[in-house]
């Protein structure tokens, strides 16, 4: 008994990198860990803290930080109401979330696809794109949204739905993580199916993809969040109120909010901030233990 | 069939389709999106930055003339756009990162689910938008004794009237620099998390017998140097948020340009010139002075975490 303790809080394994459970030494960290989380997770808590607040809550004097009669009014408020040029709050959140379907089934593809070739197939340009995929990882979109604007323009992009879409399919980060990824795979595996006649297009579908399913999930999550946060393009790209995005017209509500009418203003823009963050941590929780498997693929040499 | 197929064979167009027209097939989507929306604008930004353009006539080939201007009469570039990036991109870029890499290792040395549970801590921040934490930083900053952070020190008599957080240039930067690092535990963070994991932890075994006794020494001569490639994608991923949160200092204070430029960074500088004022060559310039910054950077990061191999 005294010797299985003496393991647990002393024992090798229980130290060191990666421990297998509780040592002593381990206290520094927690004691270090647990006071920095505590303040780093405070503004998340307050997201949801805040959304449920009724009025009198969000304009108490002394602000209290956290809820006492939580409210769904907030949300209420927010779905009953239109933008000033007369769209349903609806409408952008519909927007949004089937924008970011189609960006994140669409970039899926598109990178895997590209990523399968740049692993697997032997062909003239291959280092060489890599290479250019690999210096675009420090590629800064925000630099060059004025030549990208006149792209868009020039390819009679302005103003649709997939102005929204395209731009975000060049992921090279997405890129690079799923090719680290297929690099992973023996490409025993690849040829075993060459020599029995399988084409590219079965490899990739039937035996690439199942086994990229980390490195799928982590892409899908990137993308996800790029383009469900985006409110950039509606605000450069789309002038048709009916074609912006949730994340756009949050930028409004707190804008404005400064403005016209503070105290409705506050409440359903914290329940809109709401909505913006919930699905991003949902996705994460669910697909978290894929993402930290990729990661260790994530080296760059 | 097989004949016809020889047959094709002797055309080398034919024959390079066979063998190599599949694989630019499949890469074909991706590398369309990525010519149109990266390589083109970045060509386009270096060939109009040699111009004069307000978007209604044509660019007029100027030659070096924004350059120039940028650098010797662009009095608020110099004055106050160049050191606050420099300033922001110092503090929030190796400080976020070397943040980054301490509670990574911190982490690694905790056992399996309390590590889950502080890393997605961590992360989470980073899954937040600009946009969605506005209402946030808004109620924390606000100005007024009701705001949460001016309450706070007005009930602890630490300040006797409030402080106006994101309208005063003296705290503008300071704020957006904590807003900035608070969200800064991305990709790059779990990227070098999963680099520590990783190691194979004889190599630590074989050190401490070779003599290497303390955990400080154990990050220089073992965890740093075992993951080098994770290091430098992390650094990579630093670099880039980093530029790329230029636009936080406007969204913070709801002005472009900030109160008495003390916000702004050269992000915001391109689109002051771009999109309200309408002179995109100029402003093609200052983009292509941004990708070069980034890229010195990263070739620094390159020099420091290069594999030998």
């Amino acid at each position: 008994m005294l010797q299985k303790l003496r393991r647990k809080f002393f024992g090798i394994r229980n130290s060191g990198i990666n421990p297998r459970g509780f040592h002593v030494s381990q206290l520094q960290f927690y004691v270090l860990l647990l006071p920095l989380s505590a303040v780093m997770i405070l503004p998340i808590i307050f997201i949801f803290s805040h959304a449920f607040k009724p009025p009198e809550e969000l304009f108490a004097y002394p602000p209290r930080f956290f809820v006492v009669n939580p409210t769904f009014k907030n949300f209420v408020d927010l779905f009953n109401r239109f933008s000033a040029s007369g769209i349903p709050v609806s409408r952008y959140l519909f927007n949004s979330i089937s924008i970011t379907l189609v960006t994140v089934t669409t970039s899926i593809f598109v990178s895997s696809t590209a990523a399968f070739v740049l692993s697997k197939k032997r062909f003239g340009l291959k280092k060489f794109l890599f290479t250019v995929n690999t210096v675009a990882l420090m590629f800064v979109p925000i630099a060059v949204t004025i030549p990208r604007f006149l792209i868009i323009e020039r390819l009679n992009l302005l103003d649709t739905f997939w102005v929204h879409i395209l731009p975000m399919l060049a992921l090279p980060v997405g890129l690079f993580l799923i090719k680290q990824f297929i690099d992973g795979i023996p490409d025993e595996v690849i040829e075993a199916a060459e020599i029995d006649g399988a084409s590219d297009f079965y490899i990739y579908w039937n035996i690439i993809l199942p086994m990229i399913r980390p490195a799928i999930a982590t892409i899908a999550i990137l993308t996800f969040q790029a383009t469900w946060n985006n409110a950039e393009i509606s605000n450069l790209y789309i002038t048709q109120e009916s074609l912006k995005t949730f994340a756009f017209y949050l930028t409004t509500l707190t804008a404005t909010s400064a403005g016209a009418n503070p105290v409705a203003g506050q409440g359903i823009a914290a329940a809109a901030s709401l909505i913006m963050f919930l699905p991003n941590l949902i996705i994460f929780l669910i697909l978290q233990s894929q993402v930290m498997s990729t990661m260790s693929h994530s080296g760059l040499k | 069939m097989q004949n016809e197929r020889l047959m094709n064979l002797q055309n080398p167009l034919k024959r390079w389709a066979v063998k190599e027209g599949g694989a630019y097939a499949f890469l074909s989507p991706y590398a369309l999106m990525f010519i149109i929306f990266i390589v083109a604008p970045v060509l386009m930004a270096a060939l109009l930055s040699f111009t004069f353009f307000d978007t209604i006539q044509f660019p007029r080939w100027i030659g070096l003339k924004n350059y120039i201007v940028l650098l010797t009469q662009d009095d608020i570039f110099m004055r106050y756009v160049l050191p606050n990036t420099i300033q922001f991109a110092v503090i929030v870029g190796p400080g976020g990162y070397a943040l980054a890499f301490i509670l990574a290792w911190m982490l690694a040395q905790l056992p399996r689910i309390p590590r889950a549970v502080f890393a997605l801590i961590l992360y989470s921040p980073s899954m937040t938008s600009g946009v969605a934490m506005t209402v946030v930083w808004q109620a924390f900053f606000s100005g007024d004794p009701n705001g949460y952070l001016n309450s706070f020190l007005l009930q602890l008599n630490l300040i006797q009237e409030p402080i106006q957080w994101l309208q005063s240039p003296q705290y503008l930067m300071p704020v957006m620099i904590i807003v900035t690092l608070w969200s800064s535990m991305g990709i790059g963070f779990l990227a070098m998390l999963a680099g520590i994991l990783e190691i194979n932890p004889e190599l630590y075994e074989a050190a401490s017998l070779d003599g290497v006794s303390s955990r400080f020494q154990e990050i220089f001569y073992i965890t740093i140097p075992s993951m080098k490639p994770q290091m430098l994608f992390g650094a990579v991923m630093a670099i880039v948020s980093t530029f790329q949160a230029g636009a936080i200092g406007v969204t913070l204070s709801g002005s472009n340009p900030t109160p008495q430029y003390a916000g702004q960074l050269i992000v915001n500088h391109i689109e002051d010139y771009g999109f309200l004022r309408y002179e995109m060559g100029y402003a093609a310039a200052v983009s292509v002075v941004l990708l070069l910054m980034v890229l010195f950077f990263a070739r620094v990061a390159n020099r420091l975490f290069a594999s030998e191999d």
